[in-house]
């Protein structure tokens, strides 16, 4: 019997198997979301946990690691949605006058508030994106929405990402 | 916004946020995916314990359909 079948049907070897197997991508790919290796660690077994929980619906024909990433990314998102803190933007800072290395650092401290003061369902598809450099056609994939909608969410996150760079006074 | 200035962003953004593309796994987690188990047992569904209790009741009713079912089973 094949070991996705298996898996299926329950078998704890099978599932170690695939767990070993699928552990660190995972873990690669919740941290790329959540930014944070410990809160991606305790998310990757979370998310396992609930492979191992749906194992029933899960067809044995299907592909394991798009299942597991789709899962994942639903897991890694409700954790920003709960422990999203409320960044609170400053109106009209002084626009910074020069780029001596103390500047440089406001700057990208700026920019770091800026963008975690987006909304989840556009910071995730533009960090990736953005940041990460992940194909559309991917992202698309584990958030289960087309590729259009992926670009439109990026596109919506650029253009607040620079309204609130222009509210803290951050010039590019 | 011209392209420009999409990498201008694109290129401040990855200043103020590093890629985490290469951070890896440095410790395996099986064994914390082995507590996690042992905490919370996986739980038979409720459909089934509804099967169980039809099967049950139609057996009460009528024993002569056990051999017929484990003839099938």
């Amino acid at each position: 019997m094949e070991l996705l079948e298996r898996f299926a049907l329950g078998d704890l070897e099978a599932f170690e198997t695939l767990f070993r197997q699928f552990q660190g991508q995972m873990y690669g790919w919740i941290v790329r979301i959540v930014r944070d290796s410990g809160v991606a660690e305790d998310l990757a077994v979370e998310t396992f946990w609930r492979i191992y929980r749906a194992r029933a619906r899960f067809d044995p024909a299907g592909n394991f690691g798009a299942w597991a990433r789709r899962i994942a990314t639903n897991i890694a998102l409700d954790h920003l949605r709960t422990v999203r803190s409320e960044v609170e933007l400053p109106e009209n800072l002084p626009q910074s006058p020069s780029l001596d290395p103390a500047v440089r650092r406001d700057i990208r401290e700026r920019m770091e508030r800026a963008f975690q003061a987006l909304p989840t369902k556009l910071r995730v598809p533009a960090t990736l994106a953005l940041i990460e450099e992940e194909s559309y056609a991917e992202i698309a994939g584990a958030l289960g929405i087309s590729v259009g909608a992926v670009k439109l969410r990026v596109f919506r996150a650029t253009r607040l990402l620079r309204k609130k760079l222009k509210q803290l006074g951050v010039e590019l | 916004m011209n392209r420009r200035e999409d990498e201008k962003l694109k290129a401040a953004l990855k200043r103020a946020l590093p890629p985490m593309a290469d951070v890896e796994l440095e410790r395996d987690l099986w064994p914390q995916m082995l507590r996690r188990l042992a905490e919370r047992p996986a739980q038979v569904p409720w459909f089934d314990w509804a099967l169980l209790a039809v099967l049950a009741i139609w057996f009460f009713f009528s024993p002569e359909a056990i051999p017929i079912l484990l003839y099938h089973l």
